[in-house]
């Protein structure tokens, strides 16, 4: 195949019969250095529902994630181009606070990466740095209902003074999904986050990511067809860092359009 | 399928033999490499513990009212100021009568140290019930006795070639005969500064000199090294400047130490006209010393604190500030306090530096503070390994004995900080 056919195959603007898109990507290219992780994307992703990015390794998923709350700014030979709006107002804009930014779009990461001090000040440090309370109740209010949340408090209750970092692998992930709720974010992305966890623990966050849908908006990453399918409203296949196709998680995976997704799903790409 | 498995080891392999010769190599290197730390420690150990013990003189000596303490006052300053010289001299005589001439009488008063008075007045002024009375005291013996007790001067050697005379011999014989005389704990070693005279000199000066050195030391190079690291570290651009930065701060730690010491006798004493000989100023040269070491170790172990929790906070919206401060720091800490500590080891040792900047100076007060003239243990070492006298050269093996405790109690610490302080992922 070549570059021209690819360009051809690209865009696919979704039907806008959903409701107002709370991130619109708009012609967005990202290059690290010379070399161009991300061709002309646009995606809107919808309040309230997950939407799942996949393709095969390398194709830009995380690269498009991580620009979503600026965390890209860290590489210093990242580049973006294009525009991205959280709720209208272009994320990449000079007077933009990163920090605010970051506050309302919340990541977890591949690897839980709890600090390495107590389950309490895992949860309770972003609220403490963005102000969000001073009070000690308050703040262990915030705590509860932030485990509670991630469905976590059951476990931990008893020993929120332990270091967060003696969890279990499932547990310490469900703390950095409650540490990422703490903030009161509106989006929560991440970035393949069952990926260092077993069955049971893959369950029990799948389960979390689909009851956190009714408060946050959710984009995942995920290697995994069968968890695009089972927590994803929508699902938005990218290859080579271009967006080959975008849509209703059921129609991608049941109907594809392009035939590099029909390829994907069925195996034969990745 | 049935094929023969066999997973011995062969009978005679090449590869299994030169894996044996390269450990037996490696052994013999270790084996060796232990000898001679034996060898130096053990030679230290049995040249020094001799300084650890001192010879004792006892005397009966008068301590007449009228020539102390005329009026009765009791008050230790005037007492101090009386001439107990002439009492110990003549409690000297009295006990060896048969010594007449100039010349006996000399080597007489040569048995004690000439700062044998000094013990007879502080223990008077302690003491002042003393006064008016006949005290039997213990009383420095001088550094030739006492290196002949130590079996450091042979009597087989003729008479002109050694330092304690037939007449003394026999005088010290009838002294041990009635245990007048006898080697005790030298607690003046640990209590005292430096002397002339080898029985009376001490450690404590130097050891005070070093440990203010030290904490200039730290005080300059900590704040600065780990404020450097961090910058470089997590801060400035990773471009050219930094690399080259970076380049230079690692071979300024390859720079000889002598060159620090030109440094700040240009800088510190020339320019800036800082006290001469003083530990802030040899704190301040080790400081320029330490400082590459400590930047060294600590963007290492900046650098060893897992990306992921920077990303982690900088997701919660932590300011690169807070997310350095309130994480990557606190765990890079033990990494940074360890490199410091063994800055600090090293620094402890220097001695050339020192002596460009004058602490080579013979100080017998010992430093009260560190704009002070003062010495430190290596050039203490160094001074007493220059001095002709026989006495010191236990002192310096004693000296250098006392460094190595130190040295091993830094290393110490740090390797217990560093047990202590690590994060368990
Ligand atoms: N920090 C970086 N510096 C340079 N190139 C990078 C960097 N991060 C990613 N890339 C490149 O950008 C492209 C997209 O990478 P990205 O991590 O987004 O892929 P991905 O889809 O998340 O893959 P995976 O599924 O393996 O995580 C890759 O070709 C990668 O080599
Ligand atoms: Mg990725």
């Amino acid at each position: 195949m070549n570059i021209q056919t690819h360009i051809e195959e690209t865009v696919m603007p979704v039907p806008s019969a959903s409701p107002t898109p709370i991130i619109e990507v708009r012609d967005t290219q990202v290059f690290y250095g010379e070399k161009q992780a991300i061709i002309d994307v646009n995606v809107e992703i919808e309040p309230n529902a997950v939407t799942a990015f996949i393709g095969p390794s390398g194709c830009g998923k995380s690269t498009l994630l991580r620009c979503l709350n600026r965390m890209n700014d860290v590489i210093p030979i990242c580049r973006v181009e294009g525009s991205i709006t959280l709720a209208g107002q272009d994320i990449y804009a000079p007077e933009v606070d990163v920090v605010a930014l970051r506050q309302k779009v919340g990541m977890v990461f591949q690897k839980p990466n709890p600090f390495p001090k107590s389950i309490f000040e895992n949860v309770a440090y972003g609220p403490k740095i963005n102000g969000l309370t001073k009070h000690k109740l308050e703040m262990e209010e915030i705590v509860e209902t932030s485990l509670k949340r991630a469905g976590l408090w059951e476990e931990v209750k008893d020993r929120l003074d332990q270091p967060g970092t003696g969890l279990s692998g499932g547990q310490q992930q469900r703390l950095c999904i409650a540490r990422a709720i703490a903030v009161q974010p509106k989006v929560i992305l991440m970035d393949e986050p069952c990926s260092a966890l077993d069955p049971i623990a893959t369950a029990t966050v799948e389960t979390l990511i689909d009851e956190l849908r009714e408060k946050y908006t959710i984009i995942i990453v995920t290697h995994s067809m069968q968890q695009a399918a089972r927590v994803s409203q929508k699902t938005a296949f990218f290859h080579l860092g271009e967006l080959v196709e975008f849509g209703t998680t059921e129609q991608i995976f049941s109907a594809p359009r392009q035939e590099r997704t029909q390829n994907y799903i069925t195996g034969r790409i990745g | 399928m049935t094929d023969t498995v066999d997973i011995r080891i062969p009978a005679r392999s090449p590869r299994h033999r030169s894996e044996r010769r390269f450990r037996l190599y490696g052994m013999a290197a270790i084996a060796v490499s232990l000898g001679f730390l034996a060898l130096m420690v053990g030679s230290i150990v049995l040249r020094g513990t001799g300084a650890f013990q001192q010879a004792f003189v006892n005397i009966e000596i008068n301590l007449p009212a009228n020539k102390i303490d005329p009026d009765g006052t009791g008050d230790p300053l005037v007492i101090k100021k009386s001439r107990f010289g002439s009492l110990v001299k003549k409690a000297m005589r009295e006990r060896f009568p048969e010594a007449k001439s100039r010349k006996e009488k000399r080597q007489l008063y040569k048995l004690i140290s000439a700062t044998a008075e000094y013990g007879v007045r502080d223990t008077v002024v302690a003491n002042p019930k003393l006064v008016g009375t006949r005290a039997s005291l213990w009383v420095r013996a001088s550094s030739d006795v006492d290196m002949f007790l130590k079996g450091n001067i042979s009597a087989e050697v003729a008479e002109d070639q050694r330092r304690v005379s037939d007449l003394q011999l026999g005088w010290i014989k009838d002294l041990h005969d009635k245990g007048q005389i006898e080697k005790r704990f030298n607690t003046q070693f640990f209590t005292s500064g430096d002397s002339r005279e080898p029985e009376q000199a001490g450690i404590l000066g130097a050891i005070i000199g070093s440990a203010l050195t030290l904490l200039v030391c730290f005080l300059f190079s900590f704040p600065t090294g780990v404020l450097s690291a961090v910058y470089l570290e997590e801060f400035a651009h990773k471009g050219r400047i930094n690399r080259i930065i970076e380049v230079n701060i690692n071979n300024l730690a390859a720079v000889p130490s002598i060159v620090f010491g030109l440094l700040g006798l240009a800088i510190f004493l020339n320019v800036f006209g800082f006290p001469r000989s003083t530990p802030l100023v040899g704190g301040m040269v080790l400081a320029l010393m330490t400082l590459p070491t400590i930047i060294i170790a600590s963007r290492a172990s900046l650098r060893a604190v897992p990306p992921s929790i920077r990303e982690a906070a900088f997701g919660l919206g932590a300011s690169k500030v807070q997310t350095t401060f309130h994480h990557v720091v606190p765990l890079a800490m033990p990494g940074m306090l360890t490199g410091s500590i063994i800055g600090m080891a090293q620094a402890l040792g220097e001695t050339a530096p020192l002596l460009m900047i004058g602490m080579v100076a013979f100080i017998v007060d010992l430093p009260g503070g560190v704009t002070e003239a003062a010495t430190a243990l290596p050039v203490q070492i160094f001074l007493w390994a220059d001095s002709p006298e026989r006495g010191f050269l236990e002192k310096t093996s004693a000296a250098i004995f006392v460094l190595l405790i130190f040295l091993v109690l830094m290393n110490l610490i740090a390797i217990v900080l560093r047990r202590r302080l690590e994060t368990r992922w």
